[in-house]
């Protein structure tokens, strides 16, 4: 459930990067608060151990597919939210950086999908609430269950909706959270048995660390208000802002592609109103659709029409061969390049 | 090999890729992250029906490729593999988006097709764009930049520790794969329970194994500082790295040069 930057738009990529980037420096105030120096090479080192035991597959039975940890649960049952946090971060940040899963501008996306829901919301509200200072055999696993269970659940429904907010991809919001929402279900059922017997094996082998985790309490507590109220704060001045850009500026830039592709030679008050309808086409999309279009046409010259979509043969014959021909002349300049780089 | 060795494998080999010694490895990491980022937004910035105009951003990744020696062929490869996710959403995009809005001759392309194609470009455009900045800079010197451009501490620093460990663990959990599947027949995935123990366990070597290095590096004099022995150094070349990509990017942005050039040629031939 990784989100792409492909599908994403920028608006919900920075948002979520700042939402993101507040978490970690928040967290990472907090662990040098504990000022456990130990703490950061084992959050290190469990690190490379949820990256390494998500390559190990099993058999789900019955259903003849496979299934592996994701194990951001495991993580805050270990070491706590803020420190798990951290450490999910960084698991997602190497899968973005050496395996492309998810981008770099979705990274804040799933950091806060599979970081911050699970180990801030899931563990904290549901985790802590079943398990309670004094864990027992039924607790923990009652408590691993549902915690992963409504993480991934969160999750699936935080890449709904950003996905949603992008309108890149096509799908609606209700189909999409159909489809999303079972399949994290089962999936979440998975998770949480994988979760509940892992940390039930370290429980009967090593009781201390699990009573260690739940016995230390400047990590152990959260302040989730400050943090919620500080995550809302960040993604409305954010959101807002960028979307306000987001709708006047892009128009000005498809204004600006328009006049290149040699069609309309405006004179400045002509190019005003284009601007000024692009505007529009943008900010009264879905009411008064007649209305829309009469006015556009009212104050617009005749040839000027709304760039997307109006493809007609003509340009679209244009980009296939002048995109043919750059990629052409891309290609050559890095031949180009590599030669000189083997002959010096 | 498994599917564990294939990671590893990879892993170690974008390693390898950052140990090459083109001017654009020598470039401040600083420099080659913000560039990514400005690449990846200005990609990404683009209307959900852009095709054309994101062409000239290919020779970003081609470029570097070229100027930095580094094997297209396996990172384009690597690009592929990753994209079923990419894929599985976008291929929606023609079922529903079914308004017909580009004729090529009597076939009526929807728009639902022209995004799905925008979506793949994209993918294709961000993903290589991240690997490339692992392939030229490698990871630690990414923290570093990270950590100069305000990143907190304790982050980039346990950041490091789990990049300096994944290559020990994935090694031992290879290993444990391997010992099982050798004593199961190769029976293909681990049943679950055998999975449980082979997780607890490993989870358990990895506590003991932490707390070893805690003492280790304690004995060494450790006082939650990483120390390097090369500082980074801007100069003018990493600025007008930076300054040179801005503002190609910023055109290819603004004007759709192949369409402006294809119907030039349009134009001459008449």
């Amino acid at each position: 459930m990784h989100m792409a930057d492909a599908l994403i738009s920028p608006a919900v990529g920075a948002t979520m990067w700042t939402a993101t980037a507040g978490l970690i420096a928040y967290s990472s105030k907090k662990i040098k608060q504990a000022a456990d120096d130990r703490k950061i090479p084992l959050m290190g080192v469990l690190g490379a151990f949820i990256f390494a035991a998500q390559m190990i597959n099993f058999s789900i039975p019955g259903t003849g597919s496979s299934g592996h940890l994701g194990g951001g649960m495991i993580l805050a049952i270990l070491l706590g939210p803020y420190a798990a946090f951290l450490v999910m971060a960084s698991v997602l940040i190497v899968q973005a950086l050496f395996f492309g899963d998810g981008g770099l501008l979705a990274l804040g996306c799933n950091i806060f999908n599979m970081g911050f829901l699970s180990c801030f919301i899931a563990y904290s509200l549901v985790y802590r609430k079943i398990v309670g200072d004094k864990p027992t055999q039924g607790k923990i696993v009652a408590g691993s269950l549902a915690a992963a269970i409504i993480g991934l659940q969160l999750g699936a429904l935080g890449v709904v909706l950003e996905t949603v907010f992008s309108g890149i991809s096509e799908l609606p919001f209700r189909t999409f959270l159909l489809l999303m929402q079972p399949i994290h279900l089962a999936i979440g059922i998975v998770e949480g048995m994988v979760t509940a017997a892992v940390v039930m094996f370290v429980y009967q082998a090593r009781p201390e660390i699990l009573n260690a985790v739940s016995s230390f309490k400047p990590i152990g507590r959260l302040d989730l208000k400050k943090v919620i109220v500080g995550f809302l704060l960040a993604a409305i001045f954010i959101g807002g802002g960028l979307s306000w850009f987001a709708s006047s500026h892009p128009d000005g830039l498809e204004w600006a592609m328009f006049k290149t592709s040699g069609k309309a030679e405006l004179d400045s008050p002509g190019q005003l109103h284009t601007a000024l309808a692009a505007v529009q086409d943008k900010t009264a999309f879905m009411p008064d659709y007649g209305f829309k279009n009469t006015e556009a046409a009212s104050i617009s010259e005749p040839e000027v029409k709304p760039v997307w979509p109006a493809i007609d043969l003509g340009t679209s014959l244009s980009g296939l061969i002048g995109g043919g021909l750059i990629f052409l002349i891309i290609f050559l300049i890095g031949f180009g390049f590599r030669r000189r780089e083997v002959t010096t | 090999m498994n599917n564990i060795g294939k990671n590893y494998f990879d892993i170690g080999y974008m390693d390898t890729l950052a140990q090459g010694d083109s001017w654009l490895h020598q470039l401040d990491p600083r420099a080659k992250l913000i560039t990514t980022l400005l690449f990846i937004i200005a990609v990404v910035s683009f209307g959900k029906y852009t095709i054309w105009a994101f062409i000239p951003f290919f020779l970003y990744p081609v470029f570097l490729i070229a100027a930095g020696g580094l094997p297209g062929g396996y990172l384009f490869k690597k690009v592929l593999l990753v994209s079923p996710f990419a894929i599985l959403l976008g291929i929606f995009n023609p079922l529903i988006d079914r308004e017909i809005i580009l004729h090529i001759g009597t076939i009526g392309i929807s728009g639902g097709w022209i995004s799905f194609l925008s979506v793949l470009i994209r993918f294709v455009l961000t993903v290589i764009g991240a690997l490339l900045l692992v392939a030229l800079t490698g990871f630690n010197s990414v923290c570093e930049a990270l950590r100069k451009l305000g990143v907190p501490k304790p982050f980039v620093i346990q950041l490091m520790f789990f990049y300096r460990y994944l290559f020990v663990l994935t090694d031992e959990a290879q290993r444990m794969e391997r010992a099982r599947a050798l004593r199961s027949f190769h029976s293909g995935f681990m049943k679950y329970r055998t999975f449980v123990s082979v997780i607890g366990y490993l989870l358990l070597r990895t506590l003991d194994r932490a707390e070893r290095i805690y003492y280790a590096m304690c004995c060494r004099g450790f006082d939650g500082q990483i120390h390097r022995l090369t500082s980074l150094k801007s100069r003018s070349r990493d600025f007008s790295f930076i300054s040179v990509w801005l503002i190609l990017f910023i055109v290819f942005r603004i004007y759709n040069i192949p369409e402006a050039l294809g119907a030039w040629v349009m134009g001459c031939l008449g």
